[in-house]
């Protein structure tokens, strides 16, 4: 039991990824092979004892993540006490500049309102990595801060994490301000997106956010206030990616190909639920030649396969060579037919284009249900 | 129930003593099969699949992981309102002693109170360690169109080893004439599966009067299929096509789960009109090494492999060591072969450990070895 309630927050309006976003919000992405992204933030607050979470839906097509969580049931969750419940944060205008968190949260704000939790943990539906956030619920407590916010260092910050935000802190954690990582120095505190705070000082925030401005978002309102509350960061161990183009979806999920990262991801005691679609095992046949793969079930496998992440009930014929490429559910790749560096959508089929190499640097796109 | 009358009794309380050390500890029915499901599954799936929506099942011998996990019911989609898979084994009543299910028309009779609750028309007697894939609702078709009293699903099975199985003789048009068990000369090929469509008001009549009678062994094949016979019961045979198998020993479970590796099996699992489905386990995708070599197997989530593996069946979480070797063998649930172990022709039971440089089972053995504890390898 954990005295919180849980959001599952959307992606901004300054993050899009290419192709893949058209059809589907960055929650419901397909994350190596068999898991969807929201999988991560939701399974996170189940393992934590967190049984009451808000997923916010922020998409003009919701059809797949409404689809996928479904009652919820799958992330365990007592289903009398607890409840997954999808909200929608399109205020429908025409202009998404209005559509922030903000504007959702105070749309919703009856059912925030509503929960008898004394706390609530915020995290994104567009990032990978596991927390218990019942141990940092914990932390917070005893900390007496006003806001804990979660962040990641990294070494990396001039490549990568470019669309997200960074803390910018005091020697004792206390959070100075929430800037954008402009990639100006290597080392940076990648901010990960997730606070936790009381209820009713999420509640303060959001009315003050919105007389503040109409597109003000919840990190900036954090921002505004870092001098006047008490903010402090906690910094993240273990494996982290956020999702918030085509090449950091592309990257995340080849990266969890190397064991030693996988493991820093999923720990056994730690489960990732998912959505079961009851496929069987995946059939190897006698010309099949898999290694360095992640695979998933329900897959026919006559061809090679390398370096690449399998989605479920994936087709390779016989002589198909699939290099550094991610096959997203049911896609299906002919005979003869080599496919390096690609991401291929839910369903496509490469049949008759007998080479699809791209860059390693740019990996290509196939969209969903085409046929090539 | 509403949807067509009919409750189902599933038979689980078998031993499946010839499976030897993988039964010591669970029921036939709960045996794993086919790198992500147990036995039990498959006439769960087909109830569900059927449009069956009550489902008892009788469980006896070691009876605490099957009542666990059969219980349920949401695995199987069998958890709408008036739905549902309900456990019973063998209790204490007000006016008999507590027994144990005599035979398999016993744990049908000690049940009658159960069936009586939904009134159904009908009550189909499967047994819970088959595997195969059939439609029940077809069945029940023909038993009405035949209006007979009783329907036994049949299945051709080869002559030289029809004196192995409950043989039916029939008439020109499907009515059965002659039930003859084990017959040294069988008259026809067809073999019982096991698989009955009562009436349930006659069948009701029949264990009422079957219970009192001394001389019973209570049991559908040996008392209550000859004594409808002998009442001149209308019995008709259903002719079923496709792939059974009824796994008694080591030999057959290995050989069931190698059908799965043939291309076109007639079992096909991969069939989205007809799956079956199972326990959901939260583990990883199949991992596969940099060095790994795998032609013709049937592997499942959470399997690690960084070896050789041909013609094997992998179950959920089983893990092949780089260097290692798996040949024509089964790796149950959890099971692990270290470096540079070599496992052929063999049946690794759930979670056993193959150490390293182990050498376990051999090509040319007549029967497959099953591993049920820890073989030590080089430390």
């Amino acid at each position: 039991m954990c005295n919180a309630f849980g959001i599952v927050n959307a992606s901004g309006n300054n993050i899009w990824v290419e192709g893949m976003q058209d059809y589907r919000p960055i929650g419901a992405f397909s994350f190596l092979g068999r898991y969807r992204v929201v999988d991560f933030p939701i399974s996170n607050m189940s393992n934590s004892g967190i049984d009451r979470i808000q997923v916010y839906v922020r998409s003009k097509r919701p059809r797949s993540i409404v689809e996928h969580i479904g009652t919820g049931r799958h992330y365990n969750i007592n289903s009398k006490r607890g409840k997954v419940h999808l909200l929608f944060a399109e205020s429908n205008s025409e202009n998404d500049i209005y559509n922030t968190d903000i504007a959702a949260f105070s749309e919703n704000l009856e059912a925030i309102s509503k929960m008898h939790e004394q706390y609530v943990v915020i995290a994104p539906s567009y990032m990978v990595y596991t927390q218990d956030f019942n141990a940092l619920l914990k932390q917070h407590i005893d900390s007496g801060a006003d806001i804990t916010l979660l962040y990641h260092i990294t070494d990396n910050a001039k490549e990568e994490f470019l669309t997200c935000d960074t803390l910018n802190l005091n020697k004792q954690k206390g959070v100075l301000s929430i800037e954008q990582n402009r990639g100006t120095a290597k080392t940076k505190n990648i901010f990960m997106d997730t606070y936790i705070m009381s209820k009713e000082l999420f509640i303060e925030l959001i009315k003050k956010a919105k007389k503040v401005s109409s597109v003000c978002t919840l990190a900036q309102i954090v921002n505004m206030e870092c001098d006047e509350l008490d903010v402090r960061g906690v910094s993240h161990r273990g494996y982290f990616s956020t999702i918030t183009d085509f090449k950091s979806y592309f990257d995340a999920n080849i990266n969890l190909i190397n064991m030693k990262d996988a493991n820093n991801l999923f720990d056994p005691d730690w489960p990732i639920y998912t959505r079961t679609n009851d496929s069987c095992p995946t059939q190897y046949y006698e010309t099949a030649n898999v290694k360095s793969s992640v695979v998933s079930n329900g897959c026919l496998i006559e061809g090679t396969v390398e370096n690449s992440v399998i989605g479920r009930a994936c087709v390779i014929k016989k002589g198909a060579v699939i290099r550094n490429s991610v096959l997203l559910p049911g896609a299906v790749i002919g005979e003869n037919v080599l496919v390096e560096n690609q991401l291929v959508d839910k369903r496509a089929k490469v049949i008759h284009v007998k080479e699809l190499v791209s860059p390693a640097d740019k990996p290509g796109y196939i969209r969903r249900e085409d046929t090539l | 129930m509403n949807q067509n009358n009919m409750v189902a009794m599933i038979l689980a309380g078998g031993r499946g003593s010839r499976l030897h050390d993988l039964t010591n500890k669970v029921a036939k029915p709960a045996v794993s099969y086919g790198g992500k499901y147990r036995i039990v599954d498959f006439p769960l799936s087909n109830c569900a699949n059927s449009g069956i929506d009550v489902v008892g099942v009788l469980t006896q011998y070691e009876s605490v992981l099957l009542n666990s996990y059969v219980a349920a019911g949401g695995r199987w989609g069998l958890d709408a309102k008036e739905s549902g898979v309900y456990v019973l084994p063998p209790r204490e009543k007000a006016d008999a002693n507590l027994d144990v299910y005599r035979g398999t028309a016993d744990a049908i009779s000690q049940n009658i109170d159960f069936i009586d609750t939904y009134s159904p028309e009908y009550v189909l007697i499967l047994s819970g360690d088959h595997i195969y894939k059939m439609n029940y609702a077809k069945m029940l078709a023909y038993h009405k169109e035949m209006n007979a009293d009783a329907t036994i699903a049949v299945i051709g099975v080869p002559f030289e080893e029809a004196s192995r199985f409950g043989i039916m003789n029939t008439d020109e048009t499907g009515r059965i004439v002659e039930f003859e068990e084990k017959p040294a000369n069988p008259k026809s090929n067809l073999a019982s599966m096991g698989i009955y469509i009562f009436t349930w008001k006659l069948l009701r009549k029949m264990l009422l009067a079957d219970m009192k009678n001394p001389d019973s062994h209570h049991d559908f094949g040996k008392d209550i299929i000859p004594a409808l016979l002998n009442d001149n019961k209308s019995l008709y045979a259903y002719k079923f096509k496709g792939y059974w198998k009824d796994v008694g020993t080591i030999d057959s479970l290995w050989e069931a789960n190698m059908d799965l590796i043939n291309e076109n099996n007639e079992l096909d699992l991969n069939d989205p009109t007809w799956k079956i489905y199972t326990e959901d386990t939260s583990t990883l995708p199949q991992y596969i090494g940099p060095n790994a070599d795998i032609k013709r197997a049937f592997i499942t989530q959470g399997c690690v492999v960084e070896g050789e593996v041909k013609n094997s069946v992998l179950f959920t979480s089983a893990k092949v060591a780089a260097g290692a070797k798996v040949i024509d063998s089964v790796l149950m649930p959890g099971a692990e072969v270290e470096e540079g172990a070599v496992v052929t022709r063999a049946l690794v039971a759930d979670g056993v450990k193959i150490g390293k440089q182990a050498v376990v089972g051999s090509a040319d053995s007549k029967n497959i070895e099953l591993v049920a504890k820890r073989v030590k390898g080089v430390e």
